[in-house]
């Protein structure tokens, strides 16, 4: 599995990097970004999975 | 100021300064979203308040048949000094696309986290001196000796102002987000010396260059050109009113929560590390800010037919609230962990200033429950909210249990 951001719908909310800073950073603008390829483990599947509940523009995808 | 009608029903004559929607608007709203969900109004030459999740955010995000033109409901649509979309009077928030994308990423770098973060420091000191100003009194207002310094002192130094300035920024925010009933010709008058103020801030540097956002914004160039004077100040205008009782608001109406829910207060006290989803649930449930749009051209919206110039309210508050969207919607939750709430904004216009508002946030709320771990509501009747947009507790006194 693996998380991205549409970065065409992330407005910089801010919630991810908040939420989950192993998995998501931000650029210089305030954007999310993800760290590294985004592939999730058991682990990090349950965070990334937070992360895209409380994105208020439903920006967080994760895909196979 | 005019004396206005009393208003009978908020479905056909809704008024957002109406003394009962001041003091306690979620049970106007709870009732509109069951039974309307569109309100609508004649007052104020006309407009709209649509109260669910799903309308909000689609009026957000729809910058074809809404504009940000203005976003503070008023007497007058059409004020005489008024700069036209694109670019607004205060851009970016009254810009529409495309122009909006370029004033707001100017402002963008200064607002993202790395720079923020970095001023957390100064802001619990900040803090830190108005909790000893406060300290051996067992009664004190939470409000007016607390959360309204904290934002002033961060906005004047990132803008360069001179910190003594404060009392003429809460002047000018309460000019121009509290007193919105005035006459057209009132206001026209009254904008004069807030022009003036910030008129000679600019002259001062120019004249003397350094480091802080007002010379950034001088000195940028986009497409080989400075900045127009009047984006230079409208963007510095709308930053000192967007920071101020935004954030002074979000922190009074978390520490008077705190006072009427002793177990709330003692959670955070016993766990700390409950913080982050505690502000979270704070800006969801008590979401300070409404912002408005004007109506492009006529469009029926969920069947409501909106007319050319129509206001609409955009009550992000009320889509915090919405059943629909969130569990429990109407009960403070502190350790909610799903909470996608909008107390920010939705789309392209959310709040440059999140990652800073967040911030004055918790380390207000940190440092005020460490000073003081237990105090109540000394007397909720002479608790007073900022009437308006922005919505707050002014006057919080507490009684300091220890
Ligand atoms: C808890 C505190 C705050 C809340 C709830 C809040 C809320 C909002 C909301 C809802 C918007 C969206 C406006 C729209 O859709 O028309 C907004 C925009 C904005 N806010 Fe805040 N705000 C807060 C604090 C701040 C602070 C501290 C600053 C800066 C110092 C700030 C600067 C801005 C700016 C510049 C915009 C315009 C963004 C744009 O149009 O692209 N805000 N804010």
């Amino acid at each position: 599995m693996k998380v991205r951001i549409d970065p065409d719908i992330c407005q910089g909310q801010g919630r991810c990097f908040s939420i989950a800073p192993g998995l998501f950073g931000f650029d210089e603008l305030g954007n999310g970004v993800v760290i590294g390829d985004g592939t999730l483990q058991a682990d990090t599947l349950a965070l990334a999975q937070l992360a895209q509940a409380n994105c208020p523009e439903h920006a967080i995808f994760i895909e196979e | 100021m005019t004396i206005k009608e009393p208003v009978e029903d908020f479905a056909t004559d809704w008024d957002h300064t109406d003394p009962r929607w001041v003091r306690d608007p979620y049970p106007i709203w709870a009732t509109l979203r069951e039974t309307c969900p569109v309100a609508h109004t004649d007052r104020y030459g006309g407009g709209w308040f649509p109260t669910t999740h799903e309308m909000v955010s689609s009026i957000a995000n729809d910058t074809e048949h809404f504009t940000s033109r203005m976003v503070v409901v008023t007497n007058n649509k059409f004020p005489p000094n008024f700069i036209p979309a694109p670019m607004g009077g205060a851009p970016p928030i009254t810009s529409d696309p495309p122009f909006h994308a370029i004033a707001r990423r100017l402002i963008l770098p200064a607002f993202a986290p790395g720079p923020v973060n970095a001023l957390e420091p100064q802001i619990r000191s900040l803090c830190r001196k108005h909790l000893d100003a406060m300290a051996g009194h067992e009664f004190v207002d939470a409000g007016t000796g607390y959360a309204q310094f904290i934002p002033p002192g961060v906005i004047a130094q990132m803008l360069g102002f001179p910190a003594e300035d404060e009392d003429i920024f809460r002047e000018i925010v309460h000019f121009i987000l509290d007193l919105v009933d005035l006459a057209p010709e009132e206001r026209g008058e009254m904008s004069e010396p807030t022009l003036n103020y910030f008129s000679n801030q600019i002259d001062d540097h120019l004249a003397n260059p350094r480091d802080d956002l007002t010379s950034y914004l001088l000195n940028v160039e986009v497409g080989g050109k400075k900045l127009a004077r009047e984006h230079v100040t409208g963007t510095i205008v709308l930053i000192l009113v967007a920071g101020i009782d935004t954030t002074w608001s979000a922190i009074g109406a978390a520490l008077w929560h705190l006072a009427q829910h002793p177990s709330d207060l003692a959670r955070l006290v016993s766990e700390p590390e409950l913080m982050p989803l505690a502000v979270e649930e704070f800006l969801r449930f008590y979401a300070p800010v409404t912002m408005a749009r004007l109506v492009n051209d006529d469009y029926e919206f969920f069947g409501c037919p909106m007319k050319k110039d129509d206001w609409v309210l955009l009550g992000f508050p009320a889509a915090n609230r919405d059943p629909e969207v969130f569990e429990r919607a109407d009960t403070f939750i502190i350790d909610r962990e799903v909470n996608r709430h909008a107390a920010f904004g939705l789309g392209i216009h959310r709040c440059v200033g999140s990652n800073l508002a967040r911030l004055e946030l918790r380390v207000a709320l940190e440092e005020f429950i460490v000073r003081f771990p237990t105090f109540t509501l000394a007397n909720d009747a002479d608790v007073t909210w900022a009437p308006g947009q922005v919505r707050g507790p002014r006057q919080i006194p507490i009684r300091v249990l220890s």
